[in-house]
């Protein structure tokens, strides 16, 4: 079943991702997407795998029922077949039709679960970002490091180098690369959901309860989010956003911010990336247009 | 004997002009009300999902601020007019799902088609209790001003409506809305759940005390097995829904604190309250849906429904089934990862008996002399639209997959695959079966049939693109969204037109018949339409079965 299944994974992916893959855009959406968004974790690499499968499986079934519709259809109309049957019974497809879908759902539930306790199953954490909802902007605290700042949506007329509009925020949560980051989530005011679609990582964040979630980023680059739990009349507009750097850039980063605050750390990261040439990573590449 | 039956039923129990809608006690007069009323409601919440539409279109704010500087007036500076514009979206959204779910789906199945045929099917003469019956119906109207008054007072600080989603879920609807706008949709809500409360009573005595001699339960057909399964879900779900919201009441306005973290409360509680309620009901709002479709397949293929003790106890079994597997809504709510594994299995189960009834209505029509008339080809298109809307039910079951999927567009896509591509096909299906029975005059079917395929083509135009949003992360209730969007969005919002043109066409098809008044006859569907309602006249007699029919 399993082999099958695997089998089935890289059929869907070359199938689905076709179109996707093309224009594949990291840490954003692009235009015309059809599939999930490029994988830069090893859990969303999994929901990927898995989803490529489940979209063939899906696909086959839907193909499979419409093709008996439009067979019965062509074959058993008033025109062709003037006189009906009067069969209501079938004790074989009857028990076909019930166990065949059984076993179709095992198979989906074996790597689904696998894939349920690989998310939630939290790895030891080597650091801890705690992400908290407002009405409208997220705040965040290193509660390791004593950085703590807010995080709101970049106005159109803020925005530079091709910075997506309503994904761009002011300042960025930065996380070094190939670390199990911690993100403890909760609210101020009302639900909100803490998301980067790329790290297959989602959570409510809900006043009066400290909400867990985790993701080991893979690839640097600016990774986006967006508020996943209606709030009010803002929730269209308070966006997340993740950079990902080398440990390096990231000690820079977090010394900066210490010593001199959120805002300096962040242009001295950035005059850090323009020099190695790194800014054009995520955002601001190519994949904007 | 005859004659006096007769003059006694014209003379004494059959009151005209507005006493006989207001004062009603007649099963069908209710039926017919109830059915004008969903009309209208859809009309009201199809046109929202319109102006949604348009607004979603392309990228930035288009329409909204424009709509609420119209109707609230407010908006003198071009930011206060966005600010309520975002906020007028919100309350489109939730009175979009309310109207449509509250006031549309339920009052035309179990309302309408239920009460009109329910009785007739068993052979009736009217509901077990036709008093209360005029009760529930009279319910709906003061819940929808309610609803609609909810529109007009303050929701948000500064803002009117309830814009929370139809789920009202906390602190949104407790301390992140302190107007009265919330009161208004929660005593709006409690009315409509005491109308359908009474109504699945009512239906529930009648099913199981007024069935003709000989019809016995396993003889019954399945539009009526559905309306069973359907109101006994009624009337174990919404009791849990009036006191999840009468807390929300409480929380709002005694200082009681039951979903307050302050208080020691908790905003999850309301979740597995309001899903508790609001799983089973998404099955109350599909499952007589189920019933007309397996009449409407069983008639036009000439052939009794393929295994039909199998269909109705598959209807049993996802409606027992369907109240164990709430908190598939709430996976991302922070739930330990078991309780996750045990709603990921009990929600996949519910495919297993879903599989038997689509597989056997496709074996109702093996073998079958097909004739595509209007009824049919609704009953066909839903039966491959709720396929696809079933499968993306399936791979949102995983909570793994939903974790990427959960509040995107993915979501949204799925389930009006199912009721508005499902229930609504099957509303379609049955109120071009049953017309010429309910009013006794034959549409014109090309014009039904036309608006058959522009709604088809609209509808998916329209829903599936918001398959590839949501795959994409495109989150729901967003009034903008970035540009990478627009593509699909504009897709979908051509669709939302088309299918907005084709109810012009269904309304002009009642008109038309009305109109040109062609007789129907008894039983317009020939022989295998064999259920009782076609042995009467149509429309049937003000009061029908005064000898009851005797099932063989």
């Amino acid at each position: 079943m399993r082999n099958l299944f695997a089998s089935m994974t890289v059929l869907g992916a070359s199938l689905s991702a076709a179109p996707a893959v093309v224009a594949a855009g990291l840490g954003q959406p692009v235009e015309w997407q059809m599939n999930l968004q490029e994988s830069a974790s090893p859990v969303m690499t999994f929901i990927t795998d898995f989803h490529n499968g489940l979209i063939v499986l899906t696909t086959i079934i839907c193909l499979f029922v419409l093709g008996l519709l439009i067979w019965v259809c062509v074959k058993f109309n008033a025109n062709a077949n003037p006189v009906p049957s009067r069969t209501t019974h079938n004790t074989l497809v009857e028990v076909v039709w019930t166990v065949v879908p059984i076993l179709i759902l095992i198979g989906i539930a074996i790597p689904s679960f696998r894939l349920l306790y690989f998310q939630r199953d939290f790895p030891a954490a080597e650091m801890t970002v705690k992400a908290i909802g407002n009405q409208w902007f997220w705040s965040y605290e290193y509660p390791e490091h004593d950085v703590s700042f807010d995080q709101y949506l970049k106005a159109k007329d803020e925005l530079k180098d091709g910075e997506p509009y309503l994904l761009a925020t002011d300042t960025e949560v930065v996380v070094p690369v190939n670390k199990v980051v911690r993100v403890i989530v909760t609210a101020n005011d009302v639900l909100h959901a803490w998301t980067i679609p790329s790290f297959g990582s989602k959570i409510d964040a809900v006043p009066g309860r400290l909400n867990e979630t985790w993701f080991k980023a893979e690839k640097e680059g600016v990774f986006y989010g967006q508020c996943s739990e209606l709030c009010g009349k803002d929730h269209a507009y308070m966006p997340i956003t993740v950079r990902v750097v080398s440990d390096d850039e990231y000690a820079a980063w977090l010394e900066k911010a210490k010593t001199a605050g959120v805002e300096q750390a962040q242009e001295h990261l950035a005059g850090i990336l323009k020099t190695k040439g790194k800014l054009a990573l995520g955002a601001s590449g190519g994949s904007a247009n | 004997m005859a004659n006096a039956t007769t003059a006694h039923d014209d003379h004494e129990h059959n009151p005209t002009g507005w006493r006989r809608y207001v004062y009603s006690t007649n099963h069908k007069d209710i039926g017919t009300m109830y059915l004008w009323f969903a009309i209208f409601s859809g009309l009201v919440g199809g046109f929202m999902s319109i102006m949604m539409r348009w607004e979603l279109m392309e990228p930035g704010i288009q329409i909204f601020h424009g709509l609420a500087h119209m109707v609230y007036g407010i908006g003198d500076t071009s930011a206060d007019a966005i600010d309520a514009g975002k906020n007028m979206f919100n309350v489109f959204v939730t009175a979009h799902g309310l109207l449509m779910i509250f006031f549309m789906v339920m009052p035309a199945m179990i309302g309408g088609f239920g009460n009109w045929f329910v009785p007739l099917m068993i052979g009736a003469p009217d509901m077990a209790f036709p008093r209360m019956n005029n009760i529930s119906f009279w319910l709906l109207p003061p819940a929808l001003i309610l609803l609609v008054l909810s529109m007009f007072v303050e929701g948000s600080s500064g803002t009117f409506g309830v814009g929370g989603g139809w789920t009202l879920y906390p602190p949104y609807s407790t301390t992140g809305q302190p107007g009265p706008a919330v009161d208004f949709a929660i005593l709006s809500m409690h009315l409509a759940g005491a109308s359908s409360i009474l109504g699945a009573i009512n239906f529930i005595t009648t099913i199981f005390n007024m069935r003709a001699p000989g019809m016995t339960l396993h003889k019954m057909p399945l539009f009526v097995w559905s309306v069973l399964v359907t109101v006994f879900l009624l009337l174990l779900s919404l009791p849990v829904f009036a006191g999840a919201i009468t807390m929300l009441l409480t929380d709002r306005n005694f200082g009681t604190s039951f979903f307050r973290p302050e208080g020691g409360g908790d905003p999850i509680l309301y979740q597995h309250l309001f899903w508790f309620f609001a799983h089973p009901e998404v099955y109350i709002l599909i499952l007589p849906g189920f019933g007309i479709v397996s009449q409407i397949i069983s008639t036009f293929s000439k052939k009794p429904v393929f295994g039909y003790l199998g269909m109705a106890y598959a209807m049993v079994a996802i409606g027992l089934v369907g109240f164990i597997v709430w908190a598939h809504h709430m996976y991302t709510v922070g739930m330990a990862v078991d309780t996750q594994a045990y709603f990921v299995a009990a929600t996949m189960v519910i495919a297993v008996p879903t599989g038997v009834k689509i597989f056997s209505w496709i074996a109702t029509m093996w073998g079958g002399s097909i004739e595509f008339r209007t009824p049919m080809l609704w009953a066909i298109g839903f039966i491959f639209l709720f396929t696809v809307g079933g499968v993306t039910g399936v791979v949102l079951a995983n909570a793994g997959v939903d974790r990427s999927l959960h509040d995107t567009y993915y979501v949204v896509a799925h389930f009006h695959y199912v009721l508005s591509l499902g229930a609504v096909f099957s509303i379609f299906g049955g109120w071009y079966y049953w017309f010429p029975k309910m009013f006794g005059y034959m549409y014109n079917p090309t014009l039904a049939r036309a608006h058959f395929w522009i709604q088809f083509i609209g509808v998916n135009l329209l829903f599936f693109p918001q398959h590839f949003l949501g795959l994409a992360g495109m989150p729901r209730r967003y009034i903008d969204y970035p540009d990478v969007f627009a593509g699909w969005n504009y897709v979908s919002s051509i669709g939302s037109y088309i299918s907005a043109f084709s109810i012009l066409i269904f309304l002009w098809c009642i008109i038309e018949a009305f109109m040109k008044k062609r007789v129907a006859g008894d039983n317009p569907w020939g022989e295998s339409a064999t259920t009782l309602e076609w042995t009467l006249s149509s429309p049937p007699p003000f009061h029908q079965f005064s000898t009851l029919p005797v099932i063989r």
